[in-house]
């Protein structure tokens, strides 16, 4: 047979495609549930996260969560509950939701050992290289942070990436989001600089400008729309 | 089982005919993955993996595959099998998979992947093949993990994420070496490291 007939050569890589197409379809059914476990748990480790509550050893994530996580709820941009569906709030695509104009927010309502109630919001922007998304937890008077936690998908190692650093992320416990009754989300600054809207703010990474404006940005426009609801907090009127 | 020829085949990528060190192929991944120790690492198995595995089926098909298209059957082969590696990585070790996304999908382009299919798994059964893929990953990850050992030492003062660089050494002044995470860095240490390589053996240096 002449190898390099022309009808060899495209029934040859006709049957190659195929073959390997199959073989990757398989692979990608067959793994694919693991694969979704995994991103769910890693999600429920990240909401974890900001609360500081995330255990070291993996296969406790699922029950911290049912544990301490104990409403999942969707505001609209009035601050009313929209629903109350602790599943529906988890399995909201931020990547998604944020291109849409009445976008779900969804709220994770988390009670510490303490009895203290946080609410967790979640955070989806932009960075260098790709997205980088996160968690804010609020305290319930609506205007302090408690914690925050965020990561990406590319940023630089070193540089970038250093926004998944707990270093970083650590500053912004404690932050104000309200000054004298208006919401102003956190600035992130180059060290030695000041933001002239008075908001609260924290130190960038040095090498990472792009990111931690990145992050500032993705702060801003996604808890802008929970204005609403952080003043109900904060007037104990939301149920 | 390990013939004088074999043997070559499997050992001198490490040294004498280092792909990254000799033949310069792979440059821009040691560039771009050696920040840290422990993505170095795990890129340096993923491509023993997937370059042994590529040569053992390139070879294997060697006799049927048409010269005309055979770089678009070693460019098919070598993405699926990227891809099998991407997908189990994120079933079986998730953390490993995110830390490396972006990176296991450029082992695609590897031009050490290329340059070995062309050269070796061609010509030569599967047996050799698969020793000159796991030579071969070898020497590219000899080189991944020195480079990397010394941009995470001195630009981050940590290895494989532990610090290693007591405080008070920060406390005296001593600073990170934020050039070293930087790209540039890497590519003075690979130079580095070629130098001396080169000193060391005579023969290998160009007139």
């Amino acid at each position: 047979m002449n190898k390099n007939s022309n009808a060899y050569q495209i029934i040859y890589a006709s049957v190659m495609v195929l073959i390997v197409g199959t073989v990757l379809a398989f692979i990608y059914m067959a793994l694919k549930p693991k694969q979704d476990d995994n991103i769910a748990n890693d999600k429920r480790g990240q909401i974890l996260s900001a609360v500081r509550l995330k255990p070291t050893d993996k296969s406790k994530i699922e029950d911290t969560f049912n544990k301490y996580i104990i409403e999942g709820f969707i505001v609209n941009e009035n601050g009313d509950k929209v629903s109350s569906d602790k599943n529906e709030a988890f399995d909201v695509n931020m990547k998604n939701n944020i291109k849409e104009k009445n976008r779900k927010l969804p709220v994770f309502k988390c009670k510490l050992d303490d009895g203290s109630i946080k609410y967790i919001v979640p955070v989806y922007g932009a960075g260098l290289w790709g997205p980088i998304w996160g968690y804010v937890a609020i305290n319930d008077n609506g205007i302090d942070i408690y914690g925050a936690y965020f990561t990406h998908e590319g940023e630089t190692p070193g540089l970038g990436a250093e926004i998944a650093n707990p270093k970083f992320q650590d500053q912004f416990k404690d932050k104000k989001i309200y000054v004298e009754g208006d919401f102003k989300s956190i600035s992130v600054m180059k060290a030695g600089q000041k933001p002239t809207d008075g908001s609260e703010y924290v130190d960038a990474i040095s090498g990472g400008t792009i990111t931690s404006r990145g992050v500032q940005a993705m702060l801003k426009d996604c808890m802008t729309p929970y204005d609403a609801f952080f003043k109900k907090l904060q007037s104990g009127t939301f149920k | 089982m390990l013939s004088k020829r074999n043997k070559e085949a499997l050992f001198n990528p490490l040294s004498k005919d280092n792909p990254v060190l000799v033949q310069i192929l792979g440059i821009c991944s040691t560039l771009a993955v050696t920040a840290k120790l422990e993505p170095a690492i795990v890129m340096g198995i993923s491509v023993i993996a997937v370059l042994a595995i590529s040569n053992v089926v390139i070879s294997l098909l060697r006799k049927t595959i048409p010269t005309s298209i055979r770089i678009i059957v070693q460019l098919v082969v070598v993405a699926a099998l990227v891809i099998i590696v991407q997908q189990v990585l994120r079933a079986y070790a998730y953390d490993v998979s995110l830390q490396l996304s972006v990176f296991i999908g450029l082992i695609i382009t590897n031009c050490i992947l290329m340059g070995r299919l062309e050269a070796f798994a061609l010509s030569n059964r599967p047996w050799p093949s698969f020793l000159d893929g796991i030579g071969n990953g070898l020497g590219y990850m000899i080189i991944l993990v020195i480079v990397a050992f010394f941009r995470e030492l001195l630009g981050s003062g940590t290895l494989l994420n532990y610090q290693v660089i007591p405080q008070w050494c920060y406390d005296h002044g001593y600073m990170n070496n934020g050039l070293m995470i930087l790209p540039p860095m890497a590519l003075i240490t690979v130079g580095c490291i070629i130098w001396v390589h080169r000193s060391r053996n005579k023969d290998l240096q160009e007139k």
